[in-house]
């Protein structure tokens, strides 16, 4: 049988005898990964940073793009109550159906009769796809930037519930004035 | 002669402590500088928190070494059903030992003095009287000789390995481990003979002291000075006997899984990893010794420093001793720290370019040096 024939490439690198010769190529690249490694060690030794990378979660990175899909949070009316509605069009979009809503009757407030007692989102299924947001139909639900303490060891912490949900509150917002700036008797009046 | 037994003692003490604690520290050395090299931090969320308070010390990552340990003692001693249990049992020992043993031999000081260390305490230092001792374990005169006797003997450990668990990987990972192993000790052998033929003898202290001469008025008589070429091949060939990368090819966990480890689990398979860090301080103590003025600075004897000019600075003993000492350790860290950095530049040798590395390349190169050290030894002293 012909001993096996490589095929020759039109492009095949041809080495020099200086890089046949083996060590001074081996010097060099010592050279290359030996002046990285002093350059990090002295950035680290004169308490800068020589890493590329980022010490999440204590540290996160700057350059986080403006509409990063992150955690989820509950939009409030100016009472402090969701505002949300337990239409489930959230839950029901969800690919991943990470979404838990139980609806409650509310006869005090008749805009609104309908709202979530429960409302959890199981952050080990969740993919971040945002569609959520966008089938509210109530400006309820929205993505922040961040994923603040999001990361942990057990899976447990992972559902986040209602209240956990509606600690956001912004001083200012884009989409509207927010908080609003109608007196506590108007509250729940208008979404 | 109790004298003796209890400097013996404080001696073996001190190489193990030494040699453990280049084993753990030499983990936690790979880690970090592979992780600084390609601008990662590395590990460094293992911490010990100070029972009753919160502080925790995260020391930069160093306990991620105690945290192995543990992990490799509490995790299940799972056996493979093999025909030779107690071969499989002995493998990881006949590994470890002998790498231990090699550092016996090895002197990590000059001359010690112990009436002159205890001028403070006179009852001490009239019960030492006017003995000397050499700081090492074991003042051999074929100190070089029993280095590679027991180098030799981790072959025999990776194929008992290899060959008592039953599995292909293992076997595969054990024929290229003895292959490549007295492949490349050959050529340590032959690298060294040229110092032999310089220095004359094989007695390891005696190398260092002759090392701390001067050469050609300015130049430390230095092993690599005086053998710069067999230096690079000793350095390659020892990298290779300790099988790490780029000539890991026994445990190529690409192609073996972990080779003739492969069926080991928890403590054993740790001495294999441990076996192997301590090497690297073993060949990096080695080196120093052979071609790096040992625990001498350069121009430095057990007297004080020798100038070129013949400028005598005398320095009292125990400064020399704790010198000598730290030297030495520094020495060996620095060779360890570079071995490392080896390790994580170069790619893995391909089977067929290891073996043809050794056999078509370096000895060829290694005889050339020894044939051409001989024929100046024999020109310049008859």
């Amino acid at each position: 049988m012909k001993p096996y024939a490589r095929k020759q490439y039109w492009n095949e690198p041809t080495m020099s005898w200086w890089e046949r010769a083996y060590l001074p190529e081996i010097l060099r690249g010592l050279g290359i990964t030996g002046g990285v490694f002093l350059k990090n060690m002295g950035r680290w030794m004169s308490f800068r940073k020589g890493a590329l990378t980022t010490y999440y979660p204590e540290e996160t990175r700057a350059d986080y793009a403006a509409g990063n899909r992150g955690k989820h949070v509950l939009t409030q009316r100016p009472d402090g109550r969701p505002q949300c509605i337990a239409c489930n069009m959230c839950a029901t979009v969800c690919p991943a159906k990470v979404i838990e809503i139980e609806a409650a009757f509310d006869p005090d407030d008749p805009a609104h009769p309908k709202y979530p007692v429960r409302f959890e989102i199981d952050y080990s299924r969740c993919i971040f796809c945002g569609l959520c947001v966008e089938a509210c139909p109530e400006d309820a639900i929205r993505m922040v930037k961040e994923v603040p303490n999001l990361p942990t060891h057990d899976r447990e912490k992972l559902w986040l519930s209602l209240d956990e949900l509606l600690t956001w509150n912004p001083q200012s917002d884009v989409a509207k004035p927010y908080p609003a700036k109608a007196p506590a008797d108007k509250a729940g009046g208008s979404s | 002669m109790m004298q003796d037994f209890a400097v013996s003692l404080v001696f073996i003490g001190y190489a193990l402590a030494v040699l453990l604690l280049f084993g753990t520290v030499l983990t936690w050395v790979e880690r970090k500088q592979a992780a600084i090299m390609s601008d990662r931090i590395g590990a460094n969320r293992a911490y010990v928190r100070i029972p009753f308070t919160q502080i925790k010390l995260v020391w930069w990552g160093l306990f991620h070494g105690l945290a192995d340990g543990l992990k490799m003692m509490l995790k299940e001693d799972f056996r493979p059903n093999s025909y030779d249990r107690f071969a499989y049992a002995l493998a990881p020992w006949v590994v470890f030992t002998p790498v231990l043993l090699v550092f016996s031999v090895i002197p990590f000081g000059g001359a010690l003095v112990p009436a002159k260390l205890f001028q403070s305490l006179p009852s001490l230092a009239a019960w030492f009287g006017d003995r000397t001792y050499s700081m090492q374990v074991a003042r051999v005169d074929a100190g070089l000789l029993v280095v590679f006797a027991f180098g030799g003997l981790t072959i025999i450990g990776a194929m008992l390995a290899g060959w008592s668990s039953s599995n292909k990987f293992s076997l595969l990972g054990a024929l290229r481990a003895g292959s490549q192993m007295i492949s490349y000790e050959l050529i340590m052998g032959l690298t060294v003979l040229g110092l032999i033929l310089i220095y004359g003898t094989v007695d390891l202290n005696a190398i260092v002291q002759q090392q701390s001469g001067v050469l050609l008025g300015f130049l430390p008589a230095w092993g690599v000075v005086v053998q710069p070429f067999a230096a690079t091949l000793f350095l390659a060939a020892a990298i290779a006997e300790n099988k790490r990368i780029p000539f890991d090819l026994p445990e190529a966990e690409s192609e073996l899984i972990a080779g003739y480890y492969t069926e080991y689990s928890a403590m054993k398979m740790g001495l294999f990893m441990f076996a192997e860090f301590i090497e690297i301080a073993i060949i990096g103590a080695l080196f120093t010794t052979l071609f790096l003025g040992g625990y001498n600075l350069p121009f430095m004897t057990d007297d004080g420093f020798v100038l070129p000019g013949n400028h005598v600075v005398a320095i009292g003993h125990p400064a020399i001793v704790a010198i000598q000492l730290v030297v030495f350790l520094v020495k060996v860290l620095l060779m360890s720290s570079f071995q490392i950095l080896i390790r994580w530049t170069l790619p893995r040798f391909r089977w067929d370019q290891l073996l043809t590395f050794a056999w078509k390349f370096m000895f060829p190169l290694a005889v050339a040096n020894l044939t051409v050290t001989a024929v100046i030894v024999w020109a310049l002293h008859g």
